[in-house]
């Protein structure tokens, strides 16, 4: 199936000269949530606001839906649906008319039981004739989620949707993004809570220094993260690993000292029992050991430090 | 077109008149029937007649031209510099509307809201002095195209604007001046020579003459030249507005 948003080539340089964005390449699957992970200053804002119409490439395409989103702004963004990360909101209006306001913008006939059904989604429905100076942050966030809801887009974009929100609210929001998805929504979000990732998206893109570094199915990563890492502190130090032991890859480090061994804890034996004979067996003595697994956030850390 | 997203910004932009009624209709009105007590009655008993006109008549289309172009360039660039200080511009700039449709949103409904006003001033005018039209479709289009002009410049200054200083700052130190000297109060020949001729690089003039000759049938300059000042003036103002579009000025980064 054709990707539903197709990034080619993409690079973004300021007024100021600053490069946030370097030749990105990206394709958003149709109906994916999609998470993009990277630290702050990364360029992950950047790419959203290039695709949703806000600031303007400086090289490469976009296409949503096969429509450029130059040419063909206004196919490509009246599929979109954008929640930006700052609290951006009307203050006077009420929330059923800031709400009514973002429909019309988008060109889509009145629909007062859409907007009603949205509103009480996310639970704004008793608020919907309240000023939205009168709310609360985690409210004017729902109702930014309410205004790109209400066009009823085929693609959502969440900029850092649960920053400053209570876990419970957190929750709340992740049960509606998961039914947008059920209802064949493709979700991009952007975060940097790792386990916001882990806990909701299909796959993982990571982005730093104006590059994606890194796309991959979760599951694949989740695989990376099922490994677990057992070290051996050697009693005595010696020179190579006996070649009684060479089915366990051990690797030999710290001088000598140390033995490691990588194995995976979803296969069904962890090979730790045989090992642990073999080494009594090859007379390998060991005063300590411990167990460490790499965490998403390992992967994430290791991946933005590198050079 | 995208008319429901025209719709959408301009009933927006009305609500927000109807919420601030005060400032943007009651306030202009109070302040115009004090030019009237202080130029029409009290100045004006002194002065007898300008061009076979009374005083206190003689000033109605400056007073409403004033109030025009203050209010039009006020509303429109507040209208416009609002969004982008408060950042819901985000939401305009990523609909699926085109520029001209924006602008017809915005410019449309501060428009609106000066002829509105103008017509309010007009009527109160009428408590005062007596006033008749001589040219009631030729007044409506001075009317309407100055609306227009004058907004599409507020909505000009709204964008360029990046203070609230600085959205202040071309109505007090530029339009009121202008609008002051641009023959509001007094008839440009009453003026010495030289005045004259430096009076007459102020666009402002033209606008005032051409409204004041359609209701008396007076004029400092040329009806055609008004009208053809006032069309060069619009076509400039939709020009960089153009240009602001074309480039993201001030709008997309």
């Amino acid at each position: 199936m054709s990707p539903i948003i197709s990034v080619s080539n993409l690079s973004k340089v300021y007024g100021s000269g600053f490069k946030a964005l370097n030749n990105i390449n990206l394709d958003i699957r149709r109906g994916e949530i999609f998470a993009l992970l990277g630290p702050n200053g990364a360029g992950k804002t950047t790419l959203i606001s290039i695709i949703c119409g806000i600031a303007n490439p400086s090289e490469g395409n976009v296409s949503v839906d096969g429509h450029d989103i130059i040419k063909s702004y206004r196919a490509a963004r009246s599929m979109i649906g954008l929640v930006p990360q700052e609290l951006h909101t009307d203050s006077f209006e009420s929330v059923w008319a800031t709400v009514s306001f973002s429909r019309g913008l988008f060109g889509k006939p009145k629909n007062p039981a859409h907007i009603e059904k949205v509103l009480k989604d996310l639970s704004l429905w008793e608020k919907k004739d309240s000023k939205i100076i009168t709310l609360s942050g985690g409210m004017k966030r729902r109702v930014m989620i309410a205004k790109a809801l209400s066009h009823e887009p085929q693609i959502l974009f969440l900029d850092e949707p649960t920053a400053g929100v209570d876990v419970e609210l957190r929750k709340g929001m992740w049960e509606v993004v998961r039914t947008l998805r059920d209802a064949g929504v493709t979700i991009i979000l952007t975060t940097h809570y790792i386990e916001e990732a882990e806990e909701m998206a299909d796959r993982i893109g990571v982005i730093n220094k104006g590059e994606i570094i890194l796309v991959e199915d979760k599951a694949k990563l989740m695989e990376k993260l099922g490994r677990k890492q057992l070290k051996l502190h050697l009693a005595h130090r010696i020179d190579a690993v006996p070649p009684a032991l060479a089915p366990y890859h051990l690797v030999l480090s710290e001088g000598g000292t140390e033995l490691v061994y990588d194995y995976d804890t979803a296969g069904e034996r962890t090979g730790i029992t045989s090992l642990l004979g073999d080494l009594r067996n090859a007379g390998i003595r060991f005063s300590d050991l411990e167990t460490s697994q790499s965490s998403l956030e390992d992967i994430f850390v290791s991946l933005v430090r590198a050079p | 077109m995208n008319y429901r997203a025209i719709r959408a910004i301009y009933l927006f932009e009305m609500a927000r008149t109807w919420r601030t009624l005060l400032q943007s209709i009651v306030s202009p009105v109070v302040s115009t029937s004090l030019y009237f007590v202080v130029f029409g009655a009290a100045i004006g008993s002194r002065i007898t007649e300008v061009e076979g006109v009374s005083y206190g008549t003689f000033i109605v289309p400056g007073l409403v031209m004033l109030s025009v172009l203050t209010q039009s360039i006020a509303n429109a660039s507040f209208g416009i510099y609002f969004p982008k200080f408060v950042g819901t511009i985000y939401e305009i700039l990523s609909a699926p509307i085109s520029y001209f449709e924006i602008i017809i949103g915005y410019v449309g409904a501060a428009a609106t809201k000066s002829i509105v006003l103008g017509l309010i001033i007009m009527a109160t005018a009428g408590l005062f002095v007596p006033l008749h039209i001589n040219h009631p479709i030729w007044m409506l289009t001075f009317l309407v195209l100055t609306a227009v002009t004058f907004s599409l410049f507020g909505f000009i200054i709204g964008i360029w604007a990046d203070g609230f200083e600085k959205l202040q700052m071309i109505p007090m130190l530029v339009v009121t001046p202008l609008t002051f000297l641009g023959g509001s109060f007094y008839s440009v020949n009453m003026l010495p020579s030289g005045w004259r001729t430096i009076t007459l690089l102020n666009p402002v003039v033209y606008l005032i003459s051409g409204f004041r000759w359609s209701f008396y049938g007076i004029a400092d300059v040329g009806v055609g030249l008004s009208l053809g000042m006032t069309l060069g003036f619009l076509a400039t103002c939709l020009a960089i507005v153009w240009w602001i579009f074309r480039t993201g000025y001030r709008l997309k980064r």
